[in-house]
């Protein structure tokens, strides 16, 4: 581990860190479902990436760092299809979008 | 240290707003999922605790396979929760707390949590930490505690899970003939959710796979039949709700589950019979090969692969016979 | 090692939010969502507490996690959308 390294991954995981914050806050404060789901599904995938990828810098190679790898490439096949999943759902259970300002003939 | 035990107090919170609040909605879907939620944290819970096995365990059944069969269960019961006419008793609230009080307050007279001059730390425990190693050899001791010092318990919690699943078919299922061809409902699919079937065939093969890897690794690391069992048959589950339950049961018909599930006991069994036929006593495992240390790798191998075939197939026969009940008037309910 | 502590109390308080989001959520799927993010984030979680403890072990834990909280979503989903209401409207909370 040399020290680069370390600093390498300090900062994915502070700034995983970040996203996991402000994603948590998109989650309390935004108006309706599918903005929420933006906060939380970006902020998902891109933070559990960065948070992995620090991890495995600190892990160094060997068994640790080939688990870290499956649990990322899970995280980022997984998160992605359940938002799609979710998001689909819950249109097809008839929720709106909350739309302000919608110009003539355009529809939302 | 101080970070644990502030990890603990936030943990333990958490835990608490949970249940409340599982008592306290309506809305059963939500119910189920703040119950895995509760799972989850129970499960980290365990984890701080050091306790690798049993955070595994809480992970795959109380998070995992405890949802999916109460979403089953609401398919035929119904989203929202009757409303209860009657008021708190104020004798019954009274006595709840009486009794909390008495508990906590023997709580504070037991021997100190995780301290070395307890009890529980003086007698067995002493003997399975030092002549584990030389008398079985395997890395995990939880493993070897549960599966050959006190294999006799193990077989019986098999047991119990086979009686359970026997309870819960003939219950919902009535007695079946052998010959006469179950009628199915009409079985959903998630056929419009395409993409959600072909990331669900990339990933079922990978589940098995993990689950495989679960149950042969549990000697090494955390792991063991009943998480790989319960692994196994969520992977069976996904298959079934996003192809179909009639495609799920080309797969693995219900006579094959029945008789699976018996395999699992049975081969257990078995294993303890050999000991006694070799000499040595039921489930005694080092007369099984040539050398004690061996026959103890061997037992424990056949004994986990028992209980996981019957753990497996038990979870995934418990949630057929929920997809398929039928209400009391006679119209095909999911 | 304090990074990891500061990212392992990030997880907690998200966590806590995402109780608070399924708690109040007025839809199911404001719901579905929580518990989803609460899913995700115990993963990492249980990922980081293995690093500050130094036990590898935990990372299978978190593996199963992932699976079982993907595989949760979209038992949730499945038996939302072609569950039991026989009468063909559908709810929304």
């Amino acid at each position: 581990m040399l020290e680069q390294g370390n600093i390498v991954s300090h900062i994915c995981l502070l700034v995983g860190a970040f996203l996991i914050l402000s994603g948590g806050l998109g989650i309390l404060r935004f108006p309706d479902f599918f903005t929420r789901m933006h906060a939380a599904g970006i902020t998902e995938t891109l933070a559990a990436t960065l948070i992995i990828v620090g991890l495995m810098i600190i892990a160094g190679w060997g068994i640790v760092q080939l688990k870290l790898f499956f649990i990322l490439l899970f995280v980022m096949i997984t998160s992605p299809t359940a938002s799609h999943a979710l998001a689909k759902s819950a249109l097809h259970g008839g929720l709106q979008p909350k739309v302000k300002n919608v110009v003539d003939g355009d529809s939302p | 240290m101080i970070v644990t035990q502030a990890l603990d107090v936030v943990l333990l919170l958490l835990l608490v707003m949970t249940a409340v609040a599982i008592a306290r909605v309506k809305d059963l879907f939500a119910t189920v999922m703040l119950s895995g939620i509760y799972g989850l944290l129970s499960a980290s819970f365990f984890v701080l605790m050091d306790a690798v096995d049993v955070a595994f365990t809480e992970a795959s059944v109380g998070a995992g396979i405890f949802p999916l069969l109460m979403l089953a269960v609401l398919s035929f019961v119904g989203r929202y929760e009757a409303d209860s006419k009657r008021r708190v008793a104020l004798p019954v609230f009274l006595l709840t707390l009486v009794s909390g009080a008495v508990l906590l307050l023997a709580t504070t007279q037991m021997p100190a949590f995780g301290g070395e001059d307890t009890p529980a730390q003086q007698h067995v425990a002493v003997r399975y930490i030092e002549d584990s190693p030389q008398e079985i050899g395997i890395p995990n001791m939880v493993t070897s505690v549960l599966a050959s010092y006190r294999g006799f318990d193990t077989l019986g919690e098999v047991l119990v899970i086979f009686t359970a699943t026997i309870g819960v078919v003939v219950v919902l299922l009535g007695v079946v003939q052998p010959g006469k061809a179950r009628s199915l409902p009409a079985d959903e699919d998630m056929a419009d959710h395409k993409v959600l079937r072909i990331v669900g065939k990339m990933l079922i093969p990978l589940i098995l796979l993990f689950a495989l890897y679960v149950q042969f690794h549990g000697d090494y690391g955390p792991g063991g039949g009943f998480q790989a069992g319960v692994i196994f048959a969520t992977g069976i589950i996904l298959y079934a709700m996003l192809f179909g339950l009639s495609n799920a049961q080309r797969v693995l018909p219900m006579p094959l589950l029945r008789g699976l599930t018996a395999l699992g006991v049975m081969i257990y069994g078995s294993v303890g019979v050999a000991g006694l036929l070799a000499g040595g006593n039921f489930l005694d495992y080092s007369v099984l090969a040539s050398d004690p240390v061996s026959g103890q790798h061997l037992g424990i191998l056949l004994i986990e692969l028992g209980v996981g075939v019957t753990v497996a197939s038990s979870m995934v026969l418990i949630f057929y016979a929920f997809s398929l009940t039928t209400s009391s008037d006679g119209s095909v309910e999911r | 090692m304090t990074v990891l502590l500061f990212v392992a109390a990030t997880m907690l308080l998200v966590m806590l939010i995402a109780i608070v989001r399924a708690l109040l959520g007025p839809t199911i799927y404001d719901r579905i969502l929580a518990v989803n993010l609460f899913g995700t984030k115990t993963v990492l979680l249980i990922a980081v507490l293995g690093f500050l403890f130094g036990r590898p072990e935990f990372l299978d834990i978190a593996l199963i996690y992932a699976l079982i909280n993907f595989i949760s979503v979209i038992a949730v989903l499945r038996y939302f959308e072609y569950g039991s209401s026989t009468d063909g409207t559908r709810e929304n909370s």
